[in-house]
């Protein structure tokens, strides 16, 4: 580990020999992940990689069997999910997972949860600094609407916005927990070839003017080329590429995993 | 023949104009436009408040053969209702507003009642202490705190109490936490049935329950500086029940007031969040535990008031106050009103504990008077249960969001619900376990 460790400074987050069992299947089978600070960095694989099991073991919603995960210098593994994302963790869902019943604007507040502070008394007295920070909250929680693309539907209900608005408004939500690293678990997906790119030059957007890294789950490897720095591949919980996208897209066992042997003959 | 008509209904419509003008009533419709929005969505409320304040100067000159119901509640009911409206209240915060199926809410009004009886009667009458005390001989032994103060130490412990009862099960989802609150909804009633020899102590004085218990009042110094009354019982009828209405009324009030301050704070909005969805409240920040827990204790808190000031109003808490029916009676106010709508709540609460109290004996004396012969009569409180389920299950097919829904509930409705039932594109609550698993979508590399 003292080897490591000036390494480990430059990177945001460390996963060191991660492992997953559920039963006898082996989902994630001691993997190795950095991500630098101030990159995005891709995972990819196929159905059933082990991308997601990987992505909740990070955000705390799995345990991971074995395997120690360091975020900004301090241990999260297997911390409850509300201190990782205290810690700087934001994340997305791969099957939207807003509150449905809950307007734009209250998806976004309840993400800045966790950097509030108003307490049950102060609520319930209306304390100038409670309101006070209640207004603030709310008006970055705009500018965070605005930002993330949604104009104008900040008092709809989420479940009424238009699929495409519905990914942006769960980025503007993970954005309001205040990330150091941003997890967005198969943004794209669903989307069509126009919201897709639209949604990818967000993604620049937000890369260039927020000082955090993102970790970009995917599948479709056509997405990941363009938006990542680098690209580390999955398959059958093992990591079985990584670097550029470039030496991925010609990497024989990437092709064999996604396409079969026969494509690599 | 149809332009005469047209005609006549010009005029008959020019002349409820010329009407309408001549007695000034437009002016104050205008007027009454041209007030701020919220004094006009405040106006209502305060309409209701005044109403209710004045409730014991104008309840003895009503009407008391209006059909079907005959009567409004004499005062001494109206007290009990408010009180069970202060439940419902309390009960929505921890059912409507965070989502968690509570079956258990009694033992939140029990222990209210015994803290109350613990600290304000001679039940320990080996000690001999007195704070506070209005109208107690300094000589009687036990414990005589003043009824005003252990209010508040009643809605504290019955907090405490709540999350307690909350740590272990708060873990649970769904039907296991009903479960298991309807568990400690039947073990609090038991105890304090049986609690009358701990090892030779005498804690609740078992079946025969605690009483008397000491009534609120000001005391002799503010009964000769403003007359105000030393004790509420001391004072001749309709005296003594009007004190208590008006103190219930105002502790409703302050519930209302705590409970919409609460739901519209960074607490409420956390709450929502985990009725919403649980695991994607906790992926933002939400500490599940710790928020529900704090909805819990809030719900116990007013419980444990509501609890402590239906002991000192009578004089006393029994055991047999306490039963499992209360826990599902207060469940039915909360759905009847809509769950997460406090005004519903309010409204429904009231409706229904008159109904138990006052309503439905009213109604079967009327019905058997008016409708049926005497030879068949029928006893209708005595269906009382089977008519709240009645009730419940008709809520359930015409109205399901309740009588006032939740704005948020409310507006899904008048939306339709496009998007969600006629085009299955996606779906907002799929997922598995964990609710972030994998799911094929067309338009992707298949594997080989």
């Amino acid at each position: 580990m003292s080897e490591a460790a000036p390494e480990m400074n430059d990177d945001l987050l460390v996963a060191a020999q991660i492992r997953k069992e559920f039963g006898g299947l082996l989902a994630v089978n001691d993997l190795d992940f950095t991500i630098p600070q101030r990159s995005i960095v891709s995972l990819i694989g196929p159905n059933g990689a082990g991308k997601t099991t990987f992505f909740n073991m990070l955000t705390g919603l799995y345990k991971p069997t074995a395997g120690v995960v360091i975020f900004d210098g301090q241990d999260v593994t297997a911390k409850p999910p509300h201190a990782i994302t205290k810690a700087g963790i934001g994340r997305t869902f791969q099957n939207i997972r807003l509150f449905p019943q809950m307007t734009a604007l209250e998806n976004v507040l309840v993400g800045m949860h966790s950097r509030l502070k108003g307490g049950i008394l102060g609520s319930i007295l209306g304390t100038p600094r409670v309101r006070r920070e209640e207004r603030e909250a709310e008006e970055k929680a705009r500018e965070l609407l605005r930002f993330s693309g949604l104009r104008g539907v900040d008092d709809e209900l989420a479940e009424s916005l238009s699929y495409g608005d519905q990914r942006r408004l769960e980025v503007a939500r993970a954005l309001a927990t205040e990330p150091k690293l941003l997890l967005l678990d198969e943004p794209t997906a669903g989307m069509n070839p126009q919201e897709t790119v639209a949604f990818l030059n967000f993604v620049a957007k937000l890369r260039e003017e927020q000082p955090i890294s993102i970790l970009l789950i995917e599948h479709d490897m056509k997405v990941v080329m363009g938006a990542s720095e680098r690209v580390t591949v999955l398959d059958y919980g093992e990591k079985i590429a990584e670097g550029t996208p470039r030496e991925i897209q010609h990497d024989e066992r990437v092709i064999e995993a996604y396409l079969g042997k026969a494509a690599t003959s | 023949m149809a332009s005469a008509g047209r005609r006549a209904r010009a005029s008959v419509r020019g002349y409820r104009k010329r009407a309408v003008s001549a007695s000034g009533l437009d002016r104050v419709g205008t007027a009454w436009q041209g007030l701020p929005e919220r004094v006009r969505s405040l106006a209502p409320v305060v309409i209701v408040i005044a109403l209710a304040v004045t409730y014991p100067f104008y309840v003895e000159s009503l009407p008391t053969n209006i059909p079907v119901i005959l009567t409004f509640p004499p005062l001494h009911d109206a007290v009990t209702i408010l009180v069970f409206v202060m439940m419902a209240v309390g009960l929505n915060i921890v059912v409507g507003y965070a989502g968690l199926l509570d079956l258990g809410y009694v033992a939140f009004y029990a222990i209210g009642a015994y803290t109350c009886g613990w600290l304000a009667s001679g039940q320990f009458q080996q000690v001999h202490f007195h704070f506070g005390s209005v109208g107690i001989a300094s000589n009687s032994g036990g414990i005589h705190i003043s009824v005003w103060l252990v209010l508040l130490i009643a809605g504290i412990v019955t907090a405490v109490g709540g999350i307690l009862i909350g740590l272990p099960t708060l873990r649970l989802r769904g039907d296991y936490l009903a479960i298991v609150t309807l568990g400690f909804g039947e073990i609090i009633p038991q105890f304090v049935r049986n609690a009358d020899n701990l090892h030779g102590f005498d804690l609740t004085h078992g079946t025969f329950g605690i009483s008397p218990i000491d009534p609120p009042g000001f005391g002799h110094t503010l009964n000769s500086a403003i007359g105000l009354p030393v004790r509420y019982d001391e004072s001749f009828p309709p005296t003594p029940d009007r004190l208590f209405f008006w103190t219930v009324l105002g502790l409703l009030l302050l519930t209302v007031f705590c409970s919409m301050r609460l739901r519209d704070s960074r607490l409420g909005r956390a709450w929502i969040a985990i009725r919403e969805d649980e695991t994607a409240a906790g992926a933002m920040g939400i500490p599940l535990m710790r928020t529900k827990t704090w909805a819990y204790a809030g719900g116990a808190f007013f419980g444990g008031i509501a609890g402590a000031y239906i002991a000192t109003f009578n004089s006393g808490a029994f055991p047999t106050q306490f039963d499992f029916n209360i826990s599902v009676f207060l469940l039915c106010m909360v759905i009847l009103g809509g769950m997460g709508s406090l005004w519903g709540v309010v409204v429904a609460g009231t409706i229904l504990a008159w109904l138990n109290f006052d309503g439905l004996g009213n109604i079967g004396s009327w019905i058997n008077t008016n409708v049926l012969p005497s030879s068949h009569q029928i006893d209708v409180p005595k269906y009382s249960f089977g008519i709240y389920g009645v009730i419940i299950v008709l809520m359930m097919m015409f109205r399901p969001t309740g009588l006032i829904p939740e704005s948020r509930r409310k507006r899904e409705i008048e939306e339709g619900t496009r998007g969600t039932l006629d085009e299955p594109l996606y779906d907002m609550r799929a997922g598995n376990e964990a609710g972030a698993g994998e799911r094929g979508t067309s338009g992707r590399i298949p594997r080989g």
